[in-house]
């Protein structure tokens, strides 16, 4: 089958370029990640990240025939018609919206920023019991879809106001993440970070275009998430 | 040469459970801490962990007793690990499981609102009289991932200083042999730093990827036994690699034991729960050493299904889709993405798999690596500078044979506990050692040998030629002569990979050096284990040998210790002597 991979070294390329391979898969429906390490045999040079091979370390996430996905849970028959029988080629870039250090592997510092803006860590004032701090199965089921994520940066980097505002829009990751601790029930610093998104960029800048939704590997939902924080931040204003 | 140095109190190189409680401990106290891992620390493979963490916080039972906890432990163990480091393990682990729940780890919870446990393997009530007990700590299905964001979550509250993307090539030491920090470089722009520190933690996590098929993450390439051996510290019980039962057939990936403890069982292509032949009372709850022996009989003898017959079921439908869903909602998602089947609907194919590192560099329970006086035997000394903690570790908790989750609670008690003792010898003053110029130049040796090479074979095929040889010669089964035989196939890869070629020079994101590195770890690791399973000439725990299949507690009652100076194995005392309660004396092991 035929693979289009976007290249760059700043050290050796004055620009990227789009580099054709050909790969023996005999019409296997491999996952994409094995593709890339097969390629990687043939080319040591192919920087990409990779860890779990499972999809839950978040490393290899990249924009596959126009979507962002993780490599490793995508397999050629989902990439799009054609592609695992070699009649259209894969095609791999770097997630957009992000500078490329090298080939496939963007520089990460940003999205990681916004996520530590959020504040990512339980706050609780009161003195911890000496067991755990008790929640009932109803407050815990709160935290699904938020606790899940992977910080694999797949939705933040698939969200216009994003690219428009990297520095400002905390995006969906962030924002997930913030929800998760502000659903919490044992965290209770609900006002500071209320307080902390109020401005017109912050979370406003969600327009609700939703490509965050439809790009999760895990199937999460941060529109939802980002919904439930206005309504919180209205009631609050109220 | 001169390269820049970085000085710190202590360096913790590996950011995965271990190593970020490690870290978190000593930042939490105000100490300069930095974090070097090669990978952005919610990516490495603690993440994986799925099943949960095994602890006596009497939720499930609130007459559960920690003392239960260890008796299992040591019957686990097969009688090799070290009773006063269980002892410790299981009965401050509570305190630590507690302290991750005020830290935020969202736990499935229990109607009472406490931590919600479940059933896994080798776990008894009443020191194996009491039946089946239910100790294991979960947050569904993902309780690995919960804890290492939670744990990287607080560091950086806390201030912990991060090197991510820094890949560690080598110990510095001086010319007493203590240790005064590492040689790591930046993967992004290839510069290469020494970091220096009074205490240099290693945190590396285990290398399952010296066998082809394995439920580790691809970066689990041994990096800290590497840099070990390389430095003439020993290894202990390396021999010891747990199977995995369940690894779904082909993709390697895990099926977490929490399956069995929730309900599933084992079957046959003829649909038989054959367990019950083979452990009568725990059945599918046997330790993971017992299952993996039994399905690989189940396989032997013609039983398995699939085109090759080379694999058996794991069977979850009669759990019902709903606590599927709501207790292994990530089971789920791996069963079709990997194997093509609705686990509510059909059973997994599932097969032993390479999954854990019993063996590891000896430490004390405070997380100090230990030497022998004389190499492969003699008297503990510590290595000063030095500490391990998590997989990288033999404290050793976990002797022959790991329960499920506890290795989750051994990262985060021991990785602690190196915290707390390292704060507290850093307040009493804790000595700076000095390299000079050569033991830095002698540490950088190998990354110039990479940078230097001119031809030679590639690492991809060398690799692969590792991983089979000791899929083929160290796997479930062992047996003398075919050992042996894998130990002179290491002998030659040994000089070949010091020929081998790495072609892509260049300094951003170079991740085939890194590739390079990483192979001269495997293989330190792959031939330690290789010598050690040959001279431990006894079935015990995960070391099962066709040629001497009963255990020999007369000569083999002890840890192995693999000296990587003259590649000679010595014998080193198990502990026997808890402080608080009796010693479990070693039995028939049975379930």
């Amino acid at each position: 089958m035929k693979v289009s991979v976007y290249r760059y070294n700043p050290e050796t390329d004055r620009e990227p370029s789009m580099k054709e391979y050909e790969v023996e898969t005999n019409g296997k429906d491999l996952m994409v990640l094995e593709v890339l390490n097969l390629l990687k045999e043939q080319d040591p040079s192919l920087a990409f990240r990779r860890s779990c091979r499972e999809g839950v370390c978040g490393s290899d996430g990249m924009n596959i025939n126009g979507k962002n996905g993780l490599a490793c849970i995508t397999p050629l028959s989902e990439v799009a018609p054609g592609v695992k029988e070699g009649k259209k080629p894969l095609v791999l870039r770097p997630l957009p919206g992000l500078p490329v250090v090298r080939d496939l592997v963007v520089d990460m510092g940003v999205f990681y920023q916004q996520y530590e803006k959020v504040q990512p860590y339980l706050q609780n004032e009161s003195p911890a019991p000496a067991i755990e701090r008790l929640q009932t199965p109803e407050d815990r089921a709160k935290l699904d879809g938020l606790y899940e994520c992977i910080l694999c940066a797949c939705c933040s980097t698939s969200c216009p106001s994003f690219w428009w505002n990297p520095d400002k829009f905390l995006g969906p990751a962030a924002l997930l993440q913030s929800y998760r601790f502000l659903a919490d029930s044992r965290d209770d610093a609900t006002e500071q970070r209320l307080s902390r998104l109020d401005d017109p960029f912050s979370l406003f800048r969600c327009h609700g275009i939703m490509n965050c939704v439809s790009v999760c590997p895990k199937g999460l939902n941060p529109t939802r998430a980002i919904g439930h924080i206005r309504s919180m931040l209205l009631e609050r204003g109220v | 040469m001169s390269i820049r140095t970085i000085t710190f109190d202590a360096i913790v190189v590996g950011g995965g459970g271990a190593g970020m409680r490690a870290s978190l401990q000593m930042a939490q106290s105000g100490f300069k801490t930095a974090l070097i891992s090669k990978v952005f620390p919610t990516r490495s493979h603690t993440v994986s962990a799925q099943g949960g963490i095994t602890c006596a916080i009497a939720s499930a039972d609130p007459n559960d007793d920690w003392r239960w906890h260890m008796y299992d432990t040591v019957k686990g163990s097969d009688y090799i690990g070290d009773q006063d480091a269980i002892e410790y393990m299981c009965q401050v682990g509570p305190e630590a499981v507690f302290e991750l729940d005020h830290m935020g780890l969202p736990f499935s919870r229990t109607e009472e609102g406490r931590i919600y446990q479940r059933p896994f393997g080798g776990q008894s009530k009443n020191f194996g009289e009491g039946g089946q007990a239910a100790r294991t700590c979960a947050a569904a299905d993902r309780t690995g991932h919960a804890l290492l964001h939670t744990l990287y979550q607080q560091n950086l509250k806390n201030g912990t200083q991060f090197y991510n993307e820094w890949y560690a090539a080598e110990l510095v030491k001086d010319a007493d042999e203590n240790v005064c920090g590492v040689i790591a470089f930046s993967i992004e722009t290839g510069e290469t730093v020494f970091f220096k520190a009074k205490a240099t933690v290693f945190a590396t996590g285990g290398s399952g990827r010296i066998y082809s098929s394995t439920t580790n993450a691809l970066i689990n390439t041994g990096d800290g036994v590497g840099m070990a051996l390389r430095a003439g510290v020993p290894v202990q019980d390396i021999e010891m690699w747990q199977f995995h039962p369940t690894g779904i057939a082909g993709a390697g990936v895990l099926v977490t034991e929490g399956c069995r403890g929730e309900g599933g069982y084992l079957i046959n292509k003829d649909g038989e729960r054959f367990m019950e032949r083979y452990a009568p009372n725990a059945k599918d709850l046997a330790s993971r050493d017992v299952v993996a022996r039994s399905m690989m009989m189940e396989i032997l003898d013609g039983r398995g299904d699939g085109p090759e017959g080379d694999y058996v079921y794991l069977k979850l439908d009669h759990l019902g889709e709903e606590v599927l869903h709501s207790r292994l909602p990530g089971i789920c998602e791996l069963a079709i993405t990997f194997a093509g089947t609705d686990p509510v609907k059909e059973p997994i194919p599932v097969v032993p798999t390479c999954h854990y590192m019993m063996g590891g560099i000896p430490t004390n329970v405070h997380g100090q690596a230990l030497r022998m006086s004389g190499g492969h035997e003699g008297e503990d000394q510590v290595v000063n500078g030095l500490f391990a903690v998590g997989e990288v570790a033999c404290v050793s908790v976990h002797g022959a044979n790991r329960l499920g989750g506890n290795s989750l609670l051994d990262l985060v008690v021991f990785g602690r506990a190196a915290g707390l003792y390292i704060e507290d010898a850093l307040r009493q003053g804790m000595t700076q050692y000095e390299p000079s110029d050569d033991d830095i130049d002698a540490a950088l040796a190998r990354v110039n040998r990479w940078n230097d090479s001119k031809d030679g074979e590639s690492v991809a095929s060398l690799r692969k030629e590792l991983q089979s040889t000791m899929q083929n010669h160290f796997g479930v089964f062992r047996k003398g002569d075919l050992m042996e035989e894998g130990v002179e196939k290491l002998a030659k890869l040994r000089e070949r990979i010091a020929n081998a070629h790495l072609e892509d020079k260049s300094s951003a994101f170079n991740t085939a050096r890194v590739e390079a590195l990483e192979l001269d770890n495997l293989l330190e690791v792959a031939e330690a284990t290789a010598i050690a399973a040959s001279n431990r000439t006894e079935s015990r725990g995960a070391h099962s040998r066709y040629d001497f299949p009963d255990r020999d507690d007369e000569n083999w009652l002890c840890h192995s210790i693999y000296d990587p100076k003259t590649k000679q194995l010595g014998k080193r005392d198990v502990n026997f002597e808890p402080k608080t309660v009796d010693t479990f004396q070693p039995k028939v092991r049975t379930y």
